[in-house]
């Protein structure tokens, strides 16, 4: 069983591309669980056709200590196995806490056992890396596998470089490496080179280049993913390429994080300051 | 009084020898421990005090004594007024290790007087409450304690969790003050237990809390008019308060406030009518003393009546205030009274006792007062200090422009006090204050431990557990002062401990029956031989003897 991560910048596309990627690896037969590490729980909705969820902290909430699986898990598309952690609204509480429980419950009710048959688990795990909690799904034992989803955008790069740091923290003690960048275009000049320079000199590579277009945008609406929505379209091969990509990876590092000064020096160079 | 003044000079052997201890213990240290530890440990020189780290981050694996921010704002300020209900907000450990753990006593008046403090209220605090926030909970566990016990104030203490994950407590009593109404008070303290360096942070908090909520709200002026004084920093442990209440009452003072021992809140709210403070345990409640003599023009004078001359000199301090002819004589004629016992228990008790070691490491004023009792046996004092003091409560409030305020201290609200509109009035006029002052009555003024100390004995902050084994191994005390972390450590070496925290199950020790008191369980105590009989199973005669079969 592979344990992925997929880490990025708020409103960057993670939970798009998941969901996108997590249908094409469906689609080859792969038998996958999407644990939704946010606290909005939208990160299975395309592959569930909506939110029909109970998230896993709502239901230990409601129904305290004594629940099952299936109270948490629902099936979506091609038989993918859909969680989501949820939490509190914003401004209360402690969203990181929630995720910790969350992971902790899917562990104790079997989720990962070996009866699932599981190939692949995807967490999706909202924005930077802000506390203990958000880095739960790459502590030890959990997620050894990060995609940082990201585009030519400079923010998206800062907070890419970011998660880096964090990985480059655990993964000096622990299992986790950084299996590459999806570059999710914002049609941004360069982009995709700028993405493959600043991929190597993290050490890891750009996995895919993800081209923007509106299919992305009606699909959502229709709370479908692409490869849901209209199989035959070019977009849905771009996905089908991304998933068939990170199956067969085998590039797997601890990055090397750019110092603030690297980082402006490459986005100079790449001309995106004028 | 037959005790002579004999606060026994040390013997050069034995200065040298304590000065050498401090040397052996830092050189055991680590260095940068050691460079900490130095300025924490000095040899005492009472004419010119030597500056002494205190109030500062301990470090961590030294095996403090010390408590934390919540316990000193729930625990020791407002743990003991019987009418409050105090809500912990947290998990359950918090609130039910503070739950009267100091023995703290109060005595209702009637049957229809309040007693909440043999109650442990808590929110009980589960994952979910983190996760999701506490708030709920919170509202839900004040609206329980109204329905059960109609109480007219309700205080929220907010423990670790609560400041990390940002539940609002002020907004939640805010909120259920108007949702309950009737006038009822309810309000917050944000005295999360890592919010200062020790249960220090949380004297003040609360002090902070008392002035704000409580003090000044009922303008109704009880009892006689004459001789009005609150007592602060009295947590009637073991019964303390209610001896001074008897003693004040004999001689006709009229106590107004006790911060916070044997009170109730309708007594805070009235603490301002009175016309003079007595600050008891300098280190927690001197916040209180400077905000009403800012607000409402009352002065304070520091007094400590623990042990029986200690207790004169308060009482003869009142009267001087006061200056009425009257109130000294009364005074005057209850010391003669009083002092026929406790100078008959004294010599008894000073059979067994001159001359013995007695050692302090408690509190942040403690360690100070119990060293006069100890004096009055004729016992000597070679180490004391303070778990939580300040500076100043062992140099004396001289040097508090000189103490260096640290980011840890920042993090705890000073609020601004000025003079009250209405209600601010001298008690005194600038004529009458310096005429005290040139008369030795000093307003305002503590002079701290180390002014008392003998020279060459060694003071101590923050003691580690390194440090407490090393002066029992090498001085053997014949009675060490501590609380329940120290206890069973020491007397396992053989050394009798007598907590001062919560007097293991004696007291009162305040005041002249306090005093008879503390004689006759010292006494007994330097004289038992039982901890000396105490030995481990390997420090016996009995050996087994073996051989390996092949």
């Amino acid at each position: 069983m592979r344990k992925i991560a997929i880490y990025g910048k708020g409103g960057i596309g993670k939970s798009t591309t998941t969901q996108n990627t997590v249908a094409g690896l469906a689609e080859i037969g792969r038998k996958i669980m999407v644990v939704g590490c946010d606290p909005k729980a939208d990160s299975t909705r395309l592959l569930l056709h909506g939110l029909a969820q109970r998230t896993v902290l709502d239901t230990l909430r409601d129904e305290g200590e004594d629940l099952d699986l299936d109270d948490v898990m629902k099936v979506g598309f091609k038989n993918t196995s859909c969680v989501e952690s949820g939490g509190p609204e914003p401004g209360v509480g402690c969203a990181g806490r929630g995720i910790i429980t969350s992971i902790n419950l899917l562990e104790q009710l079997g989720a990962y056992d070996d009866d699932k048959q599981l190939d692949y688990v995807f967490y999706d795990v909202l924005g930077d890396v802000v506390c203990g909690g958000f880095a739960m799904p790459i502590r030890d034992g959990k997620a050894e596998e990060v995609y940082i989803v990201c585009s030519g955008e400079m923010m998206a790069m800062y907070a890419a470089n970011n998660i880096c740091k964090s990985i480059h923290k655990f993964g000096k003690v622990g299992a986790v490496r950084l299996g590459g960048l999806i570059c999710n275009s914002r049609k941004v000049d360069n982009e995709s080179k700028m993405i493959e320079e600043f991929a190597k000199k993290l050490g890891t590579q750009m996995v895919h280049f993800v081209p923007r277009d509106n299919v992305v945008q009606h699909a959502e609406i229709n709370r479908r993913t692409v490869i849901d929505y209209m199989p035959d379209h070019a977009q849905a091969d771009e996905y089908r390429t991304l998933a068939s990509k990170i199956d067969n990876n085998t590039m797997f590092v601890v990055p090397t994080p750019l110092s603030i000064q690297e980082l402006e020096d490459l986005l100079v160079s790449f001309d995106i300051m004028n | 009084m037959v005790v002579k003044k004999d606060k026994t000079e040390l013997g050069d052997r034995l200065v040298h020898e304590l000065q050498e201890f401090r040397e052996v213990i830092i050189a055991k240290y680590p260095k940068k421990v050691a460079k900490k530890r130095a300025k924490s440990i000095v040899v005492n020189n009472p004419d010119n005090p030597p500056e002494i780290q205190a109030n500062v981050r301990t470090i961590p694996g030294i095996i403090t004594q010390r408590g934390c921010t919540y316990a000193g704002c729930k625990g020791v300020v407002l743990g003991p007024t019987r009418d409050i209900v105090n809500i912990t907000h947290g998990p359950i450990g918090c609130g039910f290790y503070s739950w009267l753990t100091r023995r703290n006593q109060t005595l209702p008046i009637d049957e229809n007087d309040s007693n909440f403090i043999t109650y442990c209220f808590s929110t009980d605090m589960q994952d979910s409450n983190i996760v999701f926030g506490g708030e709920e909970k919170l509202k839900q566990a004040i609206r329980e304690a109204y329905e059960l016990f109609r109480p007219h104030t309700i205080a929220i203490f907010s423990t670790c969790p609560v400041g990390l994950i940002g539940d609002d407590v002020h907004r939640v009593a805010k909120h259920m003050m108007e949702e309950i109404g009737g006038g009822i008070n309810i309000f917050g303290f944000s005295c999360e237990g890592y919010r200062g360096v020790s249960q220090s942070a949380g004297h003040h908090i609360a002090n902070n809390g008392l002035f704000k909520n409580l003090i000044g709200r009922d303008d109704s002026v009880n009892g006689s008019l004459e001789y009005r004084v609150n007592l602060l920093g009295e947590y009637n442990i073991g019964g303390d308060a209610f001896e001074l209440e008897r003693i004040f009452e004999k001689c006709g003072i009229n106590l107004i406030a006790t911060f916070s021992g044997n009170s109730t809140i309708k007594k805070f709210e009235n603490a301002h009518t009175a016309d003079l403070n007595m600050v008891m345990c300098h280190r927690s409640i001197n916040y209180v003393a400077e905000m009403m003599e800012t607000a409402f023009g009352i002065p304070w004078i520091k007094v400590q009546p623990i042990g029986a001359r200690s207790t004169i000199k308060m009482l003869r301090r009142v009267a001087q205030y006061f200056g009425s002819k009257k109130l000294i004589d009364r005074v005057e004629k209850i010391i003669t009274e009083e002092m026929i016992e406790v100078d008959k228990a004294c010599k008894d008790a000073r059979k067994f006792t001159v001359g013995k070691l007695a050692m302090l490491f408690v509190g942040g004023s403690r360690a100070h007062h119990y060293q006069d009792l100890f004096e009055e046996l004729g016992m000597v004092t070679i180490a004391a200090g303070y778990e939580f003091g300040h500076r100043d409560d062992y140099e004396g409030r001289r040097v508090i422009p000189n103490i260096k305020i640290d980011a840890d201290s920042r993090n705890i609200e000073e609020i601004v006090v000025t003079k009250d509109s209405t209600r601010y009035k001298p008690r005194k006029t600038e004529k009458e204050l310096n005429e005290l002052k040139v008369n030795g009555l000093e307003l305002g003024e503590y002079d701290g431990m180390m002014k008392q100390m003998g020279k060459g004995t060694l003071v101590i902050d923050d003691l580690s557990h390194y440090e407490m084994d090393k002066l029992i191994e090498k001085y053997h005390p014949d009675v060490f002062c501590a609380g329940i972390k120290e206890k069973f450590c020491v007397q396992k070496m053989g050394i009798p401990l007598k907590q001062l925290h919560n007097y293991d199950s004696g007291g009162p020790y305040a005041g002249f029956k306090g005093a008879i008191n503390f004689y006759q369980d010292i006494a007994m105590l330097v004289n038992t031989s039982i901890w000396k009989e105490l030995k481990a199973p390997w420090e016996g005669d009995a050996f087994i003897e073996a051989t390996f079969v092949c």
